[in-house]
Formats: structure tokens, C-alpha cells, sequence
């Protein structure tokens, strides 16, 4: 029953705000861009259901627009994380020995930085834009997955099916694609929902200090921290784009926690 | 048994070297990839030619990469991080006094968490699918979903400004006024607290809930130990050790994300430094925070490594 019940709030506020993403591609009340000098600062209500922005901007607009945004970037950084730690992790587990020895090394390595730092690190590199936080964060969690990918690799290849697979003459990458990997799945989709959640709270870290996707394009994170100087004044623009951030992360979290209930037997009657 | 103990403490300790060469590679190599060159980056662009010509010959920057390293790996272990080139104070120096602030706030809320996060973990372990626990992980998966940097923002106009109980832009250091300098620091401390507090109770009770199930834990009770006894003494050492590595991680991770929090309430910390130096590409100061932060990230769960013991003997045995 509370399965259910986070599984349904979970599904309906990411649900919403994919919709909300989805809908701003073809539609939004105003041009999230449009600047409007006579219209700033405008209190929620009347024709702008969230006020207006210091350029007087509609905040409603901007943060429809700033769901897309946030959520293609995060669907982008988790896709090439995922990518990256899948290759290194199977390698790793599959052939074990020196290779494995030398990509773990590594890997701890990008693990000893915490995340936000080493995207820190190479945004100082690449410079602030919407495919910098991709590959700065992408770079940060891999290390994750690959982790992840080659435990569950290692605790495979002694199974007898594998085993089975290589007696009857199966290459190696047969085995491991066609009876490994597929098997990977579900810790894999575990993983990508934190990470997914994980990608949104850095991304609009990152936007909210200046360093993320730069103005005038709209995110919540840089909405909150242009907002920030008004915040006694015009106390809407920093509540909004915060809350979208809350409800979609909650969202995140429910639908991850069922996830978990359902993939990972170990996790069992939570 | 006895003779491990200390056997474990070095292995452990002999670990962290490597790690640390590791991390001061990375750094290294993150830095030359910046574009442009590397005695112009780190002296700025008033630098005279003189001034690039020692600083190459110093660093030996005309040498092969590996002797690079070598050269500034020997001045970071003498703990010469370079001048700042904004403000041309030595970097080390700098760094000490930044941390300062960073490892107040980071401390005391963590601390707070986990004396507030494993009670209501154990607690919601024990009564299980009760409503108290429905009620105990709701809360926590809250907490766990707001950014930091919203719930800093939240309390910063509604305590601060509507309330007007604590001051809320600005720093006063604890050297010239201790008093003033907490109420500086209430805030992003209770911040950090209720955020870390999400994750640390989940932990706490995903943990409890997994001891509770094991026999010894039922063969206790049917000893006839109270309740009481039972969690206190046989479920909660147990439980403790995942909810432990998880400080650690939280430690670092918070000192990697603080900066965003730093924002917030204009404080002079670690995080603003290293945010500062990107935006003004003062790369003595950016190497150094990144240096002295994983460092710091690394020696946390070194410490937190080493107390592992004190939960449960084994690990040291093994």
C-alpha cells in the first residue's frame, strides 16, 4: 500500500514535469525571453500566474522552459555517464587481472574527488554552458557506475549459465553482451534514478553559482540566484523555481525507493 | 586478534599515500589542460618576462610533463601553493583562513544530524511500518529532496527577515567576535543539519532494519533482555557502521557542494573561494582549492576508516 502510494506521487510529479517540459516546446503563456521594463516585479496573480522577474519576465514561462532545460541536461549527463561506466565496468569485471587493477585505480581516483568538486574542476576548463555541465558531470558520476557495473559483472561470470555459455563455444563479448550485460539492468535503472536526481540538484547548483547554463536561457537554478537580491521584496522569485527543484527531486526519490522495492530482491518487504 | 588491530591502521594509513599522488595528478593534469601557458596562468597577465622566465625555470616548465609533476609536486608538500594573482596573498595562507568558516558549519551540522538522524532511524527501524515510522521516513525523504541552496534561501526570509532573529548578510570572524560570528553561522548550519538530516536517518534505518532481522537479534530478545537493551547494545553498534561511512562521504560532499550555501548567506568560505577564483581565472587559487579540498575529503574517510573498529572488531580482525 505505501509502495503504491509512492509509487503514484512519484510518477505524477515527474510525470508533471515532463509534461511541463514537454508542453514548453510548443507552448508558453508568455516568451520566457521577452524582456518588459513596464512589467517587472510584478506580484503572482492577474495575468501572470507567478509574477514577473526583475526584466519583467513571466516566471511561469521561464520555468516551463527551464524543465526542459533542466531535464534534457540531466537525461544527457546520465545517458553518458551510464555509457562511460557501463564500458569501463564490464571491461574491468570481465577481464579482471592487470586491466582491471589499473581502470579501478583510476576509478577510485575520480572517486576520491567529490562530484560537485570535480565538475568544479572541469568546468574551469570547458567554461560555463549547457554541454560543458553535460560532459563536467557526466565526468563526475561515470566513476559511479562503473563501480556499480563491475560488482555485479564479477558476481556474474562465476554463475554456471555464463559458465554454460562459454563451454558451448560463445565468444567473449557474446557472453558478455547478450548474457551479461542484459542482467546488469536492474541495478543499472536503480542507479539511474538517484543519478538522475543527483544530476538535477548539481546542475542548478552549478546554474545558481554562475557556472552552470548562462542567462538569459532560463533553469531554476539560475532563476533562484537572480532572484536572490529580491528576495525581501519579491519573495515569489526565489520561492517558485526552488520548489520545482523540491517536487521534482521528491518525485525522483519516491519513484527511485520503488524501484529499488521492485529490482532488488535483497531490498525485499522495506 | 590483538596484534591486527594496529596491522589495519597502518595498512590503512599506507593507503592513503598513493590516494593522495592519485589525487595530486589529477589536479595536476586538470591544470595543464587549461588552455594557454602555464607560467602566464599562474602569474597573470601583468607578469614580466623576467617574472615568466623564473617562474619557468622554478617549475622547470620546460622539461617533459613527468618532471613537471615532480617539480610541483615538491612545492605543494612544501606547502607553497603560489600567490594568488587577484590578490597576491600566498594561497596556503588563504586556504587555512577560508577553511576556517567552511569546517564550522560543516562540523557542527553534521554532528547535529547524526545525533538527531540515528535515534530516529533506530526508532523507525523498531516500529517498522508503524505510522511513527510512515511519518519519520516521509519527513526524511523531505528533507532529502530540497537543494540546500532553496532551504537556505527559505530561512534566510523567513528567520532572518521576517523574523529578523539572526543577521543575514555578512561575517564577522571568530578571532574579533566570537559571539556575533555564531550568529553568523546559525543559519547555513541549520541548513546543512536538516538537509544531511534526510539522508543520514534513511541510512540509519535502512541499516537497523536489516540487524533487526538477524537471528542474534531475536535469540537476544527471547534471552529476555529488554527492549531497550536489545537496541542498545546489540542492533545500534551494528547498524552504526554503513551510517559511519556515510558521514564520511557526507563530509566530503559537503565540502565539495558548500560553495552554493556560501552564496547564500555571503559567507567567506572555502566553496566561495574556489567559485571566486574560476570567475576571475585565478588558477593558483583554483589549484589550491581543489588540492586542499579532496585532501581534506580523503583524510576524512581516512578518520572514518580508522574509527571503524571501535563499532565492530571484526573489520580490524579480517
Amino acid at each position: 500500500m505505501k509502495i503504491r502510494a509512492n509509487a503514484f506521487i512519484g510518477v505524477l510529479l515527474v510525470g508533471g514535469v515532463a509534461l511541463m517540459a514537454l508542453v514548453s516546446r510548443v507552448w508558453t503563456p508568455f516568451n520566457p525571453l521577452k524582456i518588459a521594463p513596464r512589467m517587472r516585479l510584478q506580484p503572482p496573480g492577474g495575468d501572470f500566474l507567478l509574477g514577473t522577474d526583475e526584466f519583467g519576465r513571466d516566471v511561469l514561462s521561464r520555468i516551463m522552459a527551464g524543465a526542459g532545460t533542466s531535464l534534457l541536461v540531466a537525461a544527457a549527463t546520465v545517458l553518458i555517464a551510464l555509457l562511460l561506466g557501463v564500458v569501463v565496468g564490464l571491461v574491468a569485471g570481465y577481464l579482471r587481472g592487470w586491466v582491471d587493477r589499473v581502470l579501478m585505480v583510476a576509478n577510485d581516483a575520480l572517486l576520491a574527488f567529490p562530484g560537485m568538486l570535480l565538475a568544479l574542476g572541469v568546468m574551469v576548463i570547458i567554461g560555463a554552458n549547457k554541454w560543458g555541465i553535460v560532459l563536467a558531470l557526466g565526468l563526475a558520476y561515470a566513476p559511479t557506475a562503473a563501480r556499480v557495473v563491475r560488482g555485479t559483472v564479477l558476481s556474474l561470470r562465476e554463475k554456471e549459465y555464463i559458465e554454460a555459455s562459454r563451454v558451448i563455444g560463445n565468444s567473449g563479448s557474446r557472453t558478455l553482451f547478450v548474457h551479461i550485460l542484459p542482467n546488469c539492468t536492474a541495478p543499472l535503472v536503480v542507479l539511474a534514478t538517484s543519478m538522475f536526481g543527483w544530476v538535477i540538484l548539481s546542475e542548478s547548483a552549478l546554474s545558481f553559482l554562475g557556472l552552470g547554463v548562462p542567462p538569459p536561457a532560463p533553469t531554476w537554478g539560475n532563476m533562484l540566484s537572480s532572484g536572490r537580491p529580491y528576495i525581501e521584496s519579491a519573495a515569489w522569485l526565489g520561492i517558485a523555481p526552488g520548489a520545482c527543484i523540491a517536487l521534482t527531486l521528491l518525485g525522483i526519490n519516491l519513484l527511485g525507493d520503488t524501484l529499488r522495492d521492485w529490482l532488488d530482491p535483497r531490498m525485499e518487504h522495506r | 586478534m590483538t596484534a591486527s588491530l594496529p596491522l589495519y591502521v597502518l595498512r590503512r594509513l599506507a593507503w592513503t599515500v598513493p590516494t593522495l599522488l592519485v589525487v595530486g595528478l589529477l589536479v595536476f593534469v586538470l591544470m595543464r589542460l587549461v588552455p594557454g601557458d602555464p607560467a602566464l596562468l599562474i602569474l597573470g597577465d601583468s607578469a614580466t618576462p623576467e617574472q615568466l622566465a623564473r617562474m619557468r625555470a622554478e617549475y622547470g616548465l620546460d622539461r617533459p610533463l613527468p618532471l613537471q609533476f615532480v617539480y610541483w609536486l615538491g612545492e605543494v608538500v612544501r606547502g607553497d601553493l603560489g600567490k594568488s594573482i587577484t590578490s597576491g596573498e600566498p594561497v596556503t595562507q588563504l586556504l587555512v583562513d577560508r577553511f576556517q568558516v567552511s569546517a564550522a558549519i560543516v562540523l557542527v551540522a553534521v554532528a547535529l544530524a547524526v545525533l538527531l538522524a540515528v535515534p530516529a532511524g533506530l526508532y523507525a527501524a523498531w516500529k517498522q511500518n508503524s505510522i511513527a515510522d510512515t511519518v519519520v521516513v516521509a519527513i526524511a525523504t523531505f528533507f532529502l529532496s530540497i537543494p540546500s541552496f532553496w532551504l537556505g534561501l527559505l530561512l534566510l526570509l523567513f528567520v532572518g527577515l521576517k523574523l529578523g532573529l539572526v543577521p543575514v548578510v555578512g561575517y564577522v570572524p571568530f578571532s574579533e567576535d566570537w559571539r556575533s560570528a555564531i550568529t553568523f553561522l546559525v543559519l547555513p548550519a541549520l541548513t546543512l543539519m536538516l538537509i544531511e538530516l534526510g539522508v543520514l536517518t534513511r541510512m540509519a534505518r535502512a541499516s537497523a532494519v536489516d540487524v533487526l532481522r538477524l537471528e542474534y537479534v531475536t535469540h537476544a530478545r527471547a534471552k529476555g533482555l529488554s527492549e531497550r537493551r536489545v537496541l542498545l547494545r546489540h542492533v545500534l553498534p551494528n547498524a552504526m557502521a554503513p551510517t559511519w561511512t556515510l558521514v564520511g562521504l557526507v563530509l566530503g560532499n559537503l565540502l565539495g557542494g558548500i560553495a552554493v550555501l556560501e552564496t547564500v548567506f555571503t559567507l567567506p568560505g572555502l566553496g566561495r573561494l574556489l567559485v571566486d577564483g574560476i570567475f576571475a581565472r585565478d588558477y593558483p587559487v583554483v589549484q589550491g582549492c581543489l588540492l586542499f579540498t579532496a585532501a581534506i575529503y580523503v583524510l576524512v574517510n581516512l578518520v572514518v576508516d580508522l574509527c571503524y573498529p571501535l563499532f565492530d572488531p571484526r573489520i580490524a580482525a579480517a
